[in-house]
């Protein structure tokens, strides 16, 4: 059932695929790693206007399928005259997506401190910065990591979003074996196991992270 | 030192501090007693603006609290506080909790700061426990911790927020010793705790609040012995005959 050569014939393809997976996936994790910390932060400011944003941002991207905010960058930017090919909108929209997930666990991580913690810092004369720095923060991370680390691993796998919109992925390339070889259960039983040698690792280390964590306090 | 003038406070319908006066002095222990819900822990959290006021005027160390030309955590320096749930960071060794403020908002070195940590956890009585993490420590050596943690950065005014509530019977006579001691050394303290005993024999004078006021103020002596308001008397014959 399974065929060997299925990958032996194509493995440039299937490299080349599995390469701008890594692309996008490093660059979606990064991208809504750091655009969910800033949402996280707009939505427990003190400014009404900032925390509008932040919900407005969050309820709107994680309510709406992957595929539509894909299309948001893909069609919807160049009626503005901005034509992006597959790969940016979709590592774009991968990125904005995940990124309102990975903020909602951010904030929930953040609030899950007790309050007695703000306050004993601030009455020794700490800033609210300085309080979220040493205090907070470092409290909060112990918390968010499982539900990003899950976060993270859905980045990888809804990186195949690329595939549609001729994205240069895995995915994109696993259509183009498939197309030549017409063995589609071996095509995409090989794309599967180049999208595990991703997640694996991944969950892999956040386990050991989470670990290291629990051993510390 | 502290001066309250005609300071209301509202959460949202409940007006739960109305018209407090009230003036402590350097060096002056106040404690202040009454029953739950009487507004003591909102007077005491609104001298370090934990609690902002609706209205009126309230200055300490020569701030006007509630200002917004005020540094606050200039005034935050000044002030040390004390929970009644500790509120230790979990996180940091018992030197770090200490030490954090010290060398983040006091400008003073670490090994500086360090000193002055280990001087004052032997103050507490616990000086082995410096590289402990709170959660290996009795609630009593927490609270001496957090003791400590707020006279590191060499208060004029130190606050306790009820610190024995929520400690076991058999060790709030370590923390109250230590509160003693600092009472006795001349610090200007504020004290809201159920801790009779502790009001009877080291402060200057109790206040009595009810339903958001300040119903009486004496000396201790005179307060426990004659106490002129029938709703103080009530509250004594229910805390002191069990």
């Amino acid at each position: 059932m399974l065929d060997f050569s299925v990958l032996t014939n194509n493995i440039d393809d299937y490299l080349e695929g599995f390469k701008y997976t890594i692309y996008a996936s490093l660059l979606g994790l990064a991208g809504s790693f750091v655009l969910g910390t800033l949402i996280a932060v707009f939505r427990i400011s003190p400014f009404a206007a900032l925390r509008g944003f932040g919900t407005a941002y969050v309820e709107f991207f994680r309510n709406i399928p992957l595929l539509l905010v894909v299309f948001l960058f893909y069609y919807g930017l160049s009626s503005f005259g901005l034509q992006l090919d597959g790969f940016t909108s979709g590592t774009l929209g991968l990125m904005v997506y995940t990124s309102s997930f990975i903020a909602e666990a951010i904030r929930a991580g953040i609030q899950s401190v007790p309050a007695g913690q703000m306050e004993a810092a601030r009455s020794t004369g700490l800033t609210y910065v300085q309080a979220m720095r040493f205090i907070i923060l470092p409290q909060a991370v112990r918390i968010v990591i499982p539900p990003i680390s899950n976060q993270f691993l859905n980045l990888v796998k809804n990186s195949s979003i690329l595939g549609v919109f001729a994205g240069l992925d895995l995915m994109y390339f696993g259509d183009q074996v498939n197309l030549d070889t017409y063995d589609a259960v071996s095509t995409y039983l090989f794309v599967g196991m180049f999208y595990l040698i991703l997640t694996f690792p991944l969950a892999y280390a956040t386990r050991v992270l989470e670990r290291r964590m629990a051993n510390a306090a | 030192m502290i001066s309250f003038r005609q300071v209301n406070k509202h959460f949202g319908n409940f007006h739960v501090l109305q018209d407090i006066s009230l003036d402590i002095a350097e060096g002056e222990v106040v404690v202040i007693i009454g029953p739950s819900g009487s507004g003591k822990s909102t007077l005491l959290r609104c001298i370090n603006r934990l609690e902002d006021i609706s209205d009126g005027v309230l200055e300490v160390d020569g701030a006007a609290v509630h200002d917004k030309g005020t540094d606050i955590n200039a005034l935050r320096r000044r002030i040390g506080m004390v929970f009644q749930h500790f509120n230790l960071y979990p996180h940091l060794k018992v030197i770090d909790n200490i030490t954090l403020a010290p060398v983040n908002a006091g400008g003073v070195s670490k090994e500086e700061a360090r000193k002055t940590a280990k001087m004052y956890l032997e103050k507490v009585g616990i000086p082995d426990k410096a590289d402990s993490y709170p959660s290996e420590l009795s609630g009593g050596q927490q609270q001496r911790v957090a003791i400590a943690r707020g006279l590191a950065m060499k208060p004029k005014i130190m606050l306790f927020d009820e610190p024995t509530s929520a400690l076991d019977p058999e060790v709030i006579g370590e923390v109250l010793s230590v509160m003693k001691l600092l009472a006795k050394e001349g610090m200007t303290m504020v004290v809201v705790t159920h801790e009779m005993g502790f009001a009877r024999e080291v402060a200057d004078r109790v206040v009595f609040m009810d339903g958001g006021r300040i119903v009486e103020e004496a000396k201790p002596a005179d307060f426990f012995e004659r106490p002129q308001q029938p709703r103080a008397r009530d509250f004594l014959s229910r805390v002191i005959n069990h």
